[in-house]
């Protein structure tokens, strides 16, 4: 048992470190330093930095463009990635439909798709939710019926993360529509320019659009954008869920935003004292701090184990919920922190011209709108609930 | 980076899990109980013969020179089994200040100890200290020696010890020395008493007591180093075995959900069931995370990044291990409460763990200072 990283490892993180220090333009760290929104153009820029380097899809095998990255590997480089201020990557393409495709996909749909993903020239969204369809994910009902060469689609997906950025969209459809709800789904490819796509905004809690519903109007989808065989969609599906294990738990990233926390919870002060010095709002961040440290070996173990070949099994469940519990709690000590600032909504103030002259700490202006934004982390991704019920059912055999 | 252990920590973690299952199951431990001194010179012994007592102790000093890792691993066992005899005491806290003590004395020590002929507590914390280095004790030269007055409170494993390494300032110096009073020595009192969890412990009194100069073990004045070196062993060694006790809780409890039916089914098909459970899993492996943390980290040399990594596993060990017996006895339903199941003892023994060694405020506080 050994907590360091080798020396191998340790120059790798010195290469990540250096790379970023030198490529990462300042505009879009200063924009993750402060929580704000990077636009579509942001993402593609960095996307087409990290590519060029060759580092533009890290677990990716190398036949594909990745790599070849170790486990762990990854593991420093996504923290590197976080701490450092990085976007996180949209996952949409290079780490979900990229895998089912490399593992389910035919030849010419690698070909066609893969280059354009890793390259950041398309921009992937989810067709996973519907309204009725949410933690019940097989109750989906959006129908694709064949006709000739084509699926004629129809129905609502939601939730679909930034589609108003996307150009393609992987969808989950009914292609029969009796039988068991599992053993009628497929897995669809569908370009968002085609007649009788559209994207609604669909604003959220903190006042943002993230998220969308996309409606699909009897769109027509070539049967040459199947992925695999029809009516085995739901196997990809789960073969997705299971793919993404690395960075769940998003540990960089609360590293990083645990962090700013302690920066602005000693500069704001309580009874003349860095708010830090307080006894009470100092064990609240120590207790966060230290559920932190727990979670990051835990998620060395997986890692470990899975290099050694062994099976971490549900686990992952139990990265996503302490992690996600993890980025919720350090969101709302940071608002807490900027006490009665944080209720100033900046933004707002800002988009009807009048955000100057605020008396303000910076620091203040995004806290309550991302503290809100993360109230998300529990419920998507398989809710928190969900992941309870998958630890009780495969580890526990409750 | 790696989790993994080596072939031979693998063994010597069966040899001790077989062990335990083999002469220490729940009815021997009660009948340990019952006789005077709550543990059994026979398992003693048998762990002696297996090597395991001396674990810590030097080739030099005919012991198995094994490590943190080695450690955890025996005490997993011991924790899964609730072992009663005197080992985290003796052979493990005891064992490491010795060591790092240093000297002839201490070698001759550690060598009886190894043999498990002799066991050995260290009797540091005082009454009123709560869980602070306050030591009041006062060892004064005297003509060929030393003399020792003081007291010292919930000595664990002080009453099966043939030696008793006190703490002490010596009067007119500076820092914290340690000496080997042996039990037996006029002056010596011994209030003798069970803990919570059916181990050993002791009140112990110095008054004038005299002992030779080589009682003083390493430096005068220079023990603080060493006592906190091996109080983080014994740290360390503790989070293993409430470790062992959580895996045990947890596992009782699942077989108990699957077992018991009411409203016609097992109750671990009822979801605010299985969600527990679930939140117990979640504190174990965050537990086992920070149990392998301080094995991998109680001997760092890096004094700060040290203070971090244990605290911050005594604050997770004490948490999840109260999280784990409390919920464990919840779902037990009234058999929760019964001493007659095995789950009432692992809550004992939880409860006893996050008492020791400083409590989960300590170190939380401990740990707020250290990442100030």
């Amino acid at each position: 048992m050994e907590i360091a990283f080798t020396a191998e490892e340790q120059a790798f993180q010195d290469d990540v470190r250096r790379f970023l220090a030198r490529e990462l333009p300042a505009d879009i760290r200063d924009k993750v330093y402060n929580a704000r929104h990077l636009d579509r153009d942001e993402y593609v820029r960095w996307q087409k930095i990290l590519h060029a380097k060759g580092w533009g899809a890290p677990a990716w095998p190398v036949e594909f463009g990745g790599p070849g990255w170790s486990a762990i590997q990854q593991h420093i480089f996504d923290e590197e990635m976080a701490l450092a201020g990085a976007p996180r990557t949209v996952p949409f393409g290079p780490k979900m439909v990229a895998p089912v495709i490399m593992k389910f996909g035919s030849p010419e749909q690698q070909k066609r798709f893969l280059p354009r993903i890793i390259a950041m020239d398309d921009w992937w969204c989810q067709g996973y939710s519907e309204a009725g369809s949410g933690s019940d994910l097989a109750s989906l009902k959006t129908r694709a019926v064949r006709d000739g060469d084509h699926y004629i689609v129809s129905g609502q997906k939601t939730w679909t993360t930034l589609a108003q950025y996307a150009n393609w969209i992987f969808c989950l459809v009914r292609t029969r529509p009796d039988g068991k709800a599992q053993a009628g789904i497929s897995f669809l490819l569908i370009d968002m320019k085609t007649p009788g796509v559209s994207v609604h905004p669909i604003i959220t809690l903190d006042g943002a659009h993230e998220v969308n519903e996309t409606w699909f109007d009897d769109v027509r989808v070539p049967v040459s954008n199947l992925v695999g065989e029809e009516n085995k969609g739901w196997t990809y599906a789960k073969f997705l869920l299971g793919h993404e294990r690395t960075n769940i738990a998003g540990i960089g990233a609360s590293k990083r935003e645990l962090q700013r926390l302690k920066k602005i919870a000693s500069t704001e002060t309580r009874n003349g004292k860095p708010l830090l010095d307080d006894p009470h709002f100092a064990s609240r961040v120590a207790q966060v701090e230290i559920d932190l440290m727990a979670l990051e070996v835990t998620n060395l173990r997986v890692l470990s184990a899975e290099r050694s070949r062994r099976d971490p099994g549900a686990v992952s469940s139990i990265l996503k919920i302490k992690g996600s519990e993890i980025q919720q709690t350090i969101s709302e000590l940071a608002m807490l922190a900027a006490g009665p600032y944080a209720l100033a909504d900046v933004r707002q103030a800002r988009d009807a011209g009048g955000a100057q002259g605020l008396l303000g700490p910076a620091h203040a202006t995004p806290l309550a709108a991302t503290y809100f934004n993360l109230r998300k982390t529990t419920i998507y991704g398989g809710s928190n609930e969900i992941q309870r019920n998958i630890i009780a059912h495969m580890i526990l055999g409750l | 980076m790696d989790f993994e252990f080596t072939e031979d920590q693998n063994l010597l973690a069966e040899t001790v899990q077989k062990f335990m299952a083999a002469r220490y199951g729940s009815e021997s431990r009660r009948a340990a109980h019952k006789t005077p001194g709550t543990w059994s010179r026979d398992v003693w012994r048998t762990l002696a013969e297996m090597g395991i007592v001396g674990l810590l102790v030097p080739a030099e000093q005919g012991g198995i020179d094994g490590g943190p890792v080695e450690t955890m691993l025996v005490m997993n066992a011991f924790g899964a089994g609730m072992l009663l005899e005197p080992y985290w005491s003796s052979a493990v806290f005891a064992t490491a200040l010795l060591r790092r003590l240093g000297g002839p004395a201490a070698a001759k020590l550690l060598a009886s100890l190894a043999v498990g002929e002799h066991l050995a507590a260290v009797a540091h914390a005082e009454p009123g200290a709560r869980y602070d280095d306050r030591v009041q004790t006062l060892a004064r030269k005297a003509a060929g020696g030393w003399t020792l007055s003081g007291a010292k409170s919930v000595v664990i494993g002080g009453g099966a010890a043939d030696t008793l390494l006190v703490t002490a300032r010596v009067q007119g110096g500076d820092g914290v020395s340690v000496f080997a009073i042996p039990r037996t020595a006029e002056g010596v009192r011994l209030r003798e008493y069970p803990t919570i969890d059916w181990r050993g412990a002791a009140d112990v009194t110095l008054e004038d007591v005299r002992v030779k100069s080589e009682a003083l073990l390493g430096g005068e004045g220079a023990a603080q180093k060493p006592l906190d070196d091996a109080q983080d062993v014994a740290l360390a060694a503790l989070c293993a075995d409430a470790v062992g006790s959580m895996k045990a809780a947890l596992e009782a409890t699942g077989k108990y959900l699957q077992t018991r039916e009411q409203f016609g089914q097992p109750i671990g098909k009822f979801q605010a069931l299985q969600h527990r459970m679930a939140d117990m899993l979640i504190h174990f492996e965050q537990a086992k995370s920070m149990a392998y943390l301080a094995a991998m980290q109680c001997e760092a040399p890096d004094a700060g990044e040290r203070r971090k990594a244990m605290s911050a596993a005594k604050v997770v060990i004490g948490q999840s291990g109260r999280y784990i017996a409390q919920q464990a006895v919840q779902l037990h339903g009234g058999m929760g409460m019964a001493d007659e199941l095995d789950v009432s003892h692992y809550f004992r023994r939880l409860t006893a763990h996050e008492l020791t060694l400083g409590d989960t405020d300590h170190h939380l506080e401990k740990f707020a200072a250290a990442t100030r």
